[in-house]
């Protein structure tokens, strides 16, 4: 049985085509994925991220626990902070990539993949078992995400206390049209943006005020394939490609997430022995010459020997950039500044560049 | 409402073909373009090229999926909607249009094709 988020009905009176994601029934696109992802590089988007996981930790040890539990740092987060970090199995795998913010001394908001909601909630708890910690999963909570160079504007409007001022990789408690928020200056867009955690009562009210802000400054509704795409062109990683419990944090280039200076954590040991070999594999983008789509799961290829020398992770025509681009997996030792992917049979030719594809202006 | 116009006839691989004496038009119904998404690449069967009916002769690529191109008719591709081919989104906008992807000189009139009627039937 598929969930549906609190703001489903809004979706659907916006037109939105739905398809069903990690256990959600979620939209996947109103009326063009081009033109919603358009609109987040030039204007703003507005995302329901409501079937993400929202999980609450609270208690005085919360931080030393959370510090078991993720690779990175995170009991040195000041207050109002946050930081992207990964969860690894013992094996040095990867379970989910996470953002904690702390929200107090004591207590912390971990958001995680919908598909990882449940591995992530499970081994919190079991962390925080003999520990007066409080593992609590928010499920009466919905997210939104507005994101794009007008977000500040939009959400102007309507936010009670000062945040235009808030760094990249905050969060503070606010007011949106009336309903107590938590507002984060995090995104997965490569715009600017903010990602707006609210109660399931006001999740209605808050979608139609912020359309109401948002429409006349260019706002649309956006779905999951322009997030898709957007976070493609910024060379985010997305968890079920880039991302799996058999990947190395090293390899999907996310090596500088992992603190191996923290005494304790899951996955230490394995992570330790993995940072002092290269890895076998690394990640790099690759911008298709054809017009043919380079698609997950296709083949790399060595141009000259057609050799396999790895696979594509995820593949997208650009709707910014006018191509083709995907992220892949090779091996490590390949010089090769151009590869082929097996597109269904024909050899594509396509560039490998370095990440990420897109980088917004500095001022926008 | 779905657009499935009366002068044409239709496969069930949701192409659509327009027979005039012995040269026949060919496309894919909004039906298909619906479910497709935003296309982004069509790769057509090239001019001079026998096909048969049933026959997959090209490709239509969107955001999203890939879709086979297959034959409605047996004959030979004379023409190319390279105007297409250069602009894809052609075939969003004017699926019975400017969207048409190829013509051919048909071999023997094609058999086993739905009229608008029965095409709608067979998509709902």
């Amino acid at each position: 049985m598929t969930k549906q988020t609190a703001l489903y009905d809004c979706h659907l009176q916006a037109g939105a085509t739905v398809t069903e994601f990690a256990g959600w029934a979620m939209p996947v696109r109103y009326t063009s994925e081009m033109g919603e992802h358009l609109a987040v590089r030039t204007a703003a988007g507005l995302f329901d991220l409501s079937h993400m996981g929202q999980i609450r930790l609270l208690g005085t040890s919360a931080a030393e626990m959370l510090d078991t539990a993720v690779v990175s740092r995170v009991g040195v987060l000041a207050q109002g902070k946050a930081k992207y970090t990964l969860m690894c199995s013992e094996d040095g795998g990867i379970v989910d990539d996470l953002i904690v913010y702390r929200l107090a001394d004591d207590d912390f908001l971990v958001i995680a993949n919908a598909s990882n909601t449940e591995a992530v909630l499970t081994r919190l708890e079991q962390q925080a078992r003999k520990t007066p910690v409080t593992v609590e999963h928010c499920d009466q909570r919905v997210l939104l995400a507005v994101q794009g160079p007008r977000a500040v504007s939009i959400l102007g409007q309507l936010a009670e206390q000062p945040f235009d001022d808030q760094s990249y990789y905050s969060i503070r408690p606010n007011r949106l049209a009336g309903h107590d928020v938590l507002l984060a200056r995090t995104g997965y867009t490569g715009e600017d943006g903010f990602e707006i955690s609210g109660a399931i009562s006001d999740a209605v009210h808050l979608w139609e005020a912020l359309v109401q802000a948002g429409s006349p400054l260019g706002m649309n509704p956006a779905g999951l394939a322009a997030r898709d795409t957007l976070r493609l062109e910024a060379g985010m990683p997305l968890y079920g490609h880039e991302l799996t419990f058999e990947t190395s944090p090293y390899e999907a280039g996310l090596g500088r997430v992992v603190h191996l200076d923290k005494q304790l954590f899951t996955g230490r040991d394995a992570l330790l022995k993995l940072a002092t070999v290269e890895p076998k594999r690394k990640l790099v983008g690759l911008i298709a010459t054809e017009k043919r789509i380079p698609r997950a799961g296709y083949e790399v290829q060595d141009p000259n020997s057609g050799k396999g020398i790895g696979w594509v992770t995820s593949g997208a025509p650009s709707p910014s950039l006018g191509y083709p681009i995907a992220m892949a997996y090779i091996d490590a030792t390949s010089t090769a500044e151009v590869v082929h992917v097996d597109v269904r049979g024909r050899a594509a030719p396509a560039s490998v560049v370095a990440l990420p594809f897109y980088r917004r202006q500095k001022g926008n | 409402m779905l657009t499935i116009p009366d002068d044409l006839h239709y496969s069930e691989d949701h192409e659509w073909i327009r027979i005039e004496g012995s040269v026949a038009t060919i496309g894919l119904t909004q039906y298909a373009i619906d479910s497709l998404g935003e296309v982004v690449f069509i790769d057509p069967p090239a001019p001079g090229r026998q096909i048969n009916a049933g026959q997959t002769c090209g490709e239509i690529e969107s955001t999203k999926a890939v879709g086979d191109i297959t034959s409605p008719a047996t004959g030979e591709v004379t023409e190319v909607n390279q105007g297409l081919v250069d602009d894809p989104t052609a075939i969003n906008a004017e699926p019975y249009g400017s969207g048409w992807i190829y013509r051919m000189k048909l071999a023997a009139q094609p058999e086993g094709l739905m009229d608008a009627a029965e095409y709608r039937a067979h998509i709902e």
